[in-house]
């Protein structure tokens, strides 16, 4: 009696669940019909099939200048907010240090502070400087929108990490940093993964911070606002099944290579 | 470790503190470079715009912000979409999560799947298939008209229902996530003890699991108001235009009038909400539910 009740819940769950779960991947799979569809504009179903989407993106040099730049800007974010992300978790990591929380604290804040005040603060200063439209600059802003969580993914990794591993390299006379290089880096190593693979993301798909300080380039994503926002060709549906097809195979290597996808989700 | 160093004898005790000095300068020069970054390119540009919203001297921005109707209005819809936005996502998400808690690992394998797939997908494309599913001819509209259910096309686009959809699809896992994070670290055996001595079902969710999860389901609240607040795609697009959010005006001021005093302003004050949240979440309700649970 107690069981039956307790399985037809079960299964009421496990229904509600499931239309949660459609709710959630309907929006990603209607764009690959979409993107295939032999219509001169937006219609479905589509009455045929056809590549012209996509021989359209590929054949547009505005399209693709905007992609290589987005790739650009996301290498770069990811390459600088390691560069400086890594040591600073080492530091936080190992040693009290004056000033040691009010770091982490400050390190964490871009998270809670609203990206389109963080644009327009960025825009008000890059102005002055005069880095508007450069790539490293987009860069640089993403990097701080990036950091936060490549800080937390790599803090937690080492906290994880068993320090006398290293001070045994030590102790068996490799220095500091060869110890770190060949003892400590590589046991990191799916944190490092997972932090290089969040930063990458967070830049590639982002819009706001693009917005205002590309200038008159164009980001993909920024591209692809502006199209949104003109007319909504079926072009956008290939470009964006084309981009989940991208993310689920870097999904699937930071799978592979990074961090349990649970700990992706902490850290986001 | 100062009063270890201070029991040693001296020359060992030099030597201890003079590398615990040495690896306090190591961290220092480790932590400078990330410091330098968010010193120069995170606290300076924003203690430059809100030096702007003060620079004349006066608060007139400030007033503007918050006596004009206009801007109150908005201050007022956009705390109450992320409201409705915080409620659906939890309502939707709580069962999600103890579905994967609690699942089989095959089950909880393609579960996560179906969640991080989206949360990875970008917003931009996400918006733009919501666009395609919820026009006046959109798919929803299509399938429920061939269907028979309606005979009127439903208005799911360019209003409140198309923000709250498009994001509460946006904000779904981060919702999810902290739930269930709480939910693995439930003890089974306290729920078995409640069943076993006789507790009827929903007594057992309502004071033993429900309490246990709270941590998690305040965090999830917290994390998906405060990302709320400061929208602006998903409005900016799937409002249409007539669903005015705090970050849509903050775009527009700088975007068209170029006026920086009042966005700065404007800023502060989205700023202000989003770190009171924050703070009260933290300081009053998180040491009581701790206690609570204890």
């Amino acid at each position: 009696m107690r069981r039956r009740r307790i399985s037809a819940g079960r299964i009421a769950l496990d229904l509600f669940v499931g239309l949660v779960f459609f709710f959630l991947v309907l929006p990603l799979l209607i764009v690959f019909p979409i993107s295939f569809s032999s219509a001169p504009y937006l219609q479905f179903p589509p009455p045929g099939f056809s590549w012209q989407w996509y021989e359209r993106y590929f054949g547009d040099p505005v399209w693709i200048d905007a992609t290589i730049l987005s790739l650009e800007v996301a290498a770069a974010t990811t390459v600088l907010s390691l560069a400086v992300g890594v040591p600073l978790a080492f530091a936080l990591t190992r040693v009290r240090f004056p000033g040691r929380e009010a770091i982490e604290k400050l390190s964490a804040t871009p998270i809670i502070v609203p990206t389109i005040i963080y644009s327009i603060a960025v825009y008000g200063l890059f102005a002055k400087l005069r880095l508007i439209g450069e790539w490293y600059g987009i860069a640089i802003a993403h990097t701080l929108h990036a950091l936060p969580f490549v800080v937390i993914v790599v803090t937690a990794g080492l906290r994880r990490f068993d320090i006398n591993q290293e001070l045994a390299a030590c102790g068996l006379g490799a220095s500091r940093l060869q110890a770190v290089r060949r003892v400590t880096l590589p046991q990191i190593k799916p944190s490092l993964v997972t932090a290089a693979f969040l930063a990458f993301i967070t830049s590639f798909d982002e819009l706001v911070i693009a917005m205002f300080l590309a200038g008159s380039n164009m980001t993909l994503p920024k591209k692809m606002f502006d199209n949104i926002r003109m007319e909504i060709d079926p072009t956008i549906a290939a470009i964006s099944a084309l981009q989940i097809v991208f993310v689920s195979v870097l999904l699937v290597l930071a799978g592979r290579f990074g961090e349990d996808q649970r700990g992706i989700a902490n850290a986001r | 470790m100062t009063e270890a160093v201070a029991t040693l004898p001296l020359a060992a005790g030099d030597r201890v503190r003079r590398r615990h000095a040495r690896s306090v300068l190591g961290a220092l020069a480790l932590s400078t470079p990330a410091l330098v970054l968010l010193l120069v390119f995170f606290a300076l540009p924003l203690l430059r715009l809100f030096w702007l919203s003060v620079d004349a001297g006066t608060f007139l921005p400030y007033e503007k912000a918050l006596t004009e109707r206009l801007y109150l209005t908005v201050f007022w819809e956009t705390f109450k979409i992320a409201a409705a936005v915080t409620v659906l996502t939890l309502l939707l998400g709580y069962p999600v999560a103890y579905f994967l808690a609690t699942t089989t690992r095959l089950w909880q394998f393609v579960g996560f799947a179906f969640v991080m797939l989206p949360f990875w997908t970008s917003i931009l494309v996400r918006t733009y298939a919501w666009m395609v599913l919820l026009g006046r001819n959109g798919v929803v509209n299509r399938t429920l008209l061939d269907l028979g259910l309606i005979t009127e096309p439903l208005p799911l686009l360019h209003n409140f229902t198309g923000v709250l959809i498009g994001m509460v699809h946006v904000l779904l896992p981060y919702m999810i996530f902290p739930i269930y994070n709480a939910m693995r670290k439930v003890d089974a055996d306290l729920v078995r003890a409640a069943e076993g001595l006789g507790a009827p079902g929903y007594a057992v969710f309502r004071r033993i699991y429900l309490p246990l999860t709270m941590e998690g389901v305040l965090a999830g609240t917290t994390l998906v108001f405060i990302l709320s607040l400061g929208f602006f795609i998903t409005p900016a697009l799937l409002g249409g235009g007539r669903v005015a959010m705090i970050a849509v005006i903050i775009e527009q001021q700088v975007r068209e009038f170029l006026n920086w005093g009042f966005a700065g302003a404007l800023s502060v004050v989205l700023l202000a909400s989003t770190l009171v949240v924050y703070g009260l979440v933290h300081r009053l309700l998180r040491p009581r539910f701790a206690e609570g649970v204890r």
